[in-house]
């Protein structure tokens, strides 16, 4: 008897999965251009670097000195100076509370007036900024304090060539600190996990919704045969999910990649091994496509959290920093970033493979295990 | 070896503390079409999932095929083709991608399942529905298609589990002429059904009631079971002008122990030792006859209810 594991099933298994994609738009459809969608809204929306924070200026001094620092924040690539004219305290407040302005900056009367002081008083200026939104808040902040900085040591050195001290930081790994160099890696990521779970989760379920797995159990199929037969178009589909992001990543948005695609994907393969198993798990244990969407998308939570996909795990509480390296999620956008930002390799990211691999095989195995125990 | 296709005895099904099928004994002979009747929720799917070893027995055991299902479930399925209740094929892929799909798990070279096709297609009609999809096929046709995926690998024995529920008048019975022909090429049919006509079609029918078989016959000796026609009793076919008074006034009559409305007749069943006369019908006519299968069903269910409630 047909006792052994049959190719012949399998490949009968995967090509029959290959139709059910290809006939189902709505899959095709989320699975390729939702992360589409995504990857242009996190790269062009989002962005943590301020630039052109909307800023009015109450200029109650009015002499060539207040004008030339105005003309700093006008220059600023970071404030975009509103042409709305400011008379008083109260206009000024109002700007921001309005939202018009997340920076009202005021000049007082006496500020020429002190500067021109020997013994030189301090010249002061006002600067309010919105704190509703705390990312421009402590960057404006900043650049604000950076520019009277500049202002400052100018006026002391008068006529000298430029400043004593100049400050070069040098960021490395991602020079002009883009968002996008930074969202990108782990949206691959977030998006190829969310794929292999739904789409796994979903392969099973529909069967018994429909009641087609039960006329497979009087088959000779075996789970074995089955369940690779189903999920290979899935790991395909997926794998061509995560190539589709990487190459608009590169292309559109300018991310270079410094270390070896292969290296990126050889990564990703056990962790897309653990996400289709752990979707299978999912199926085994629910009898809706809704109840499988729900268990997915607990799934995604955390690892959308707790992986340093949005918040660096450096500055999480220790507890959860732990927690977080038991997420598969935590390791490939640990991994996609240093491959992609950094030009790791193998030397770097050995460990990476281990971990990702024993997840991925320790997730299947439980998961096949399971799939089995309910066939009996 | 017994020769017989299905040969069970005592076959018990339990989930958890429900016994499902409760010590079930059944033999089926090859070539035999076999009616499985009962209510919802009596156990006739139980029984055919234990049958094919989908399902452990807890109790007894079935040879199915020559085979201890217990021990080689994967071996008796390979053998077998099941039609379940509702439709169980792919309502996105087309009547050929199916069939090519089925061909390809029960693991038939091209050649053959090339042939098999081509006979199955053949003999069903489903020439035309090649290329439409599962899901838009009518009913009869879906089940024409889930019968030849059922066939490709020319199994001895085929399950159909109410394989005619929901499909019009038409198609049941093309379905059944399918099924007697099948049946002549000696291939061995389970079939469960709600409907009484359907069951006298069949060679035998086992009635299942509660998790039991309460009775296994020939239609004719099911009807001649004491339960059903007690000694001393006889069936009566009254006819007259107002069915509904006749059997109110029947219900009255001592002797007469079941009166139930057929159209414009009533079927009852009374002392054969009163004669029509004695009964006071007035013009009706009397005229003897057997009992239905659903005078049968009704009478075991009725017994076995009142031995339970004793």
């Amino acid at each position: 008897m047909n006792t052994h594991f049959s190719f012949q099933r399998l490949v009968s298994v995967a090509r029959k999965e290959s139709l059910h994609i290809l006939r189902d738009p709505g899959t095709l459809f989320f699975a390729l251009f939702i992360p589409v969608l995504e990857l242009f809204m996190l790269g062009y929306a989002i962005d943590t670097n301020i630039r052109d924070v909307s800023t009015v200026i109450l200029d109650q001094c009015k002499t060539t000195e207040s004008r030339a620092l105005i003309r700093r924040f006008e220059t600023s690539t970071s404030f975009k100076v509103l042409p709305e004219r400011i008379y008083t305290d109260e206009q000024l407040t109002q700007a921001i509370v309005a939202g018009r302005a997340h920076v009202g900056i005021k000049i007082p009367e006496n500020y020429s007036r002190n500067l021109g002081r020997v013994p030189r008083e301090k010249a002061q200026i006002l600067v309010l900024v919105d704190g509703s939104e705390a990312n421009i808040a402590a960057s404006s902040l900043n650049v604000a304090s950076a520019l009277a900085l500049q202002e400052s040591l100018e006026r002391v050195i008068q006529g000298g060539q430029g400043l004593p001290v100049e400050l070069a930081p040098l960021i490395l790994f991602n020079p002009d600190t883009r968002s996008a160099n930074f969202f990108i890696p782990g949206l691959m990521v977030v998006m190829c996990q969310m794929m292999a779970i739904m789409l796994s989760a979903n392969a099973i379920v529909r069967e018994k919704e429909n009641g087609t797995l039960e006329q497979l159990f009087m088959t000779p199929v075996k789970a074995p045969e089955l369940i690779l037969g189903k999920l290979l178009p899935y790991l395909v589909l997926t794998f061509l999910e995560f190539c589709t992001i990487l190459l608009l990543m590169n292309v559109v948005f300018q991310v270079p990649i410094k270390g070896h695609v292969v290296t990126l994907l050889m990564l990703t393969l056990p962790f897309v091994f653990t996400f289709l198993g752990m979707g299978l798990f999912i199926s085994t244990r629910v009898d809706t496509r809704e109840a499988a969407g729900q268990a997915a998308m607990g799934t995604m939570m955390p690892s959308i959290f707790l992986s340093g996909y949005v918040f660096p795990l450096d500055s999480m509480p220790q507890a959860f920093y732990y927690l977080a390296q038991i997420f598969p999620t935590t390791w490939l956008i640990d991994a996609a970033r240093g491959v992609i930002l950094r030009g790791a390799g193998w030397r770097e990211l050995w460990l990476h493979s281990v971990v990702l691999w024993s997840m991925g095989i320790g997730m299947f195995a439980l998961a096949m295990l399971r799939f089995h125990k309910r066939l009996q | 070896m017994t020769g017989l296709t299905i040969d069970a005895h005592g076959v018990t099904v339990r989930f958890g503390h429900f016994t499902a099928v409760n010590r079930v004994s059944l033999q089926v002979a090859p070539g035999e079409v076999f009616g499985l009747l009962g209510p919802n929720g009596s156990g006739k799917t139980t029984l055919i999932r234990g049958l094919c070893g989908l399902l452990p027995l807890a109790e007894g055991s079935a040879i199915v095929l020559g085979r201890d299902v217990s021990r080689e479930a994967e071996a008796v399925r390979a053998q077998i083709g099941y039609m379940s209740q509702k439709f169980a094929l792919y309502s996105d892929l087309t009547t050929r991608e199916n069939m090519d799909f089925y061909a390809g798990i029960y693991g038939l070279s091209p050649e053959v399942a090339q042939r098999r096709k081509q006979e199955l297609i053949d003999l069903t009609g489903l020439a035309p529905y090649l290329d439409r999809r599962g899901g838009q096929l009518s009913g009869g046709w879906k089940q024409r298609l889930a019968l030849v995926c059922a066939l490709l690998h020319s199994p001895r024995l085929i399950f159909l589990d109410e394989p005619t529920a929901g499909i019009d008048p038409v198609a049941r019975r093309d379905l059944w002429n399918l099924l007697f022909r099948l049946s002549a090429e000696g291939i061995t049919l389970v079939v469960t059904t709600h409907y009484m006509d359907e069951a006298e079609r069949c060679a035998r029918v086992g009635y299942i009631y509660l998790s039991n078989l309460l009775a296994v016959g020939t239609p004719q000796e099911l009807k001649a079971l004491p339960e059903v026609t007690p000694p001393g009793t006889h069936w009566l076919e009254i006819v007259g002008k107002d069915p509904a008074a006749l059997l109110e006034r029947l219900r009255d009559r001592r002797g007469v122990y079941q009166a139930t409305i057929f159209g414009q007749s009533v079927h009852a069943l009374a002392d054969a030792t009163r004669s029509a006369e004695e009964l006071g019908l007035g013009d009706a006519q009397v005229h003897p006859t057997e009992a239905s299968l659903e005078d049968v069903f009704v009478a075991l269910s009725r017994n076995r209810g009142n031995g339970d409630s004793a």
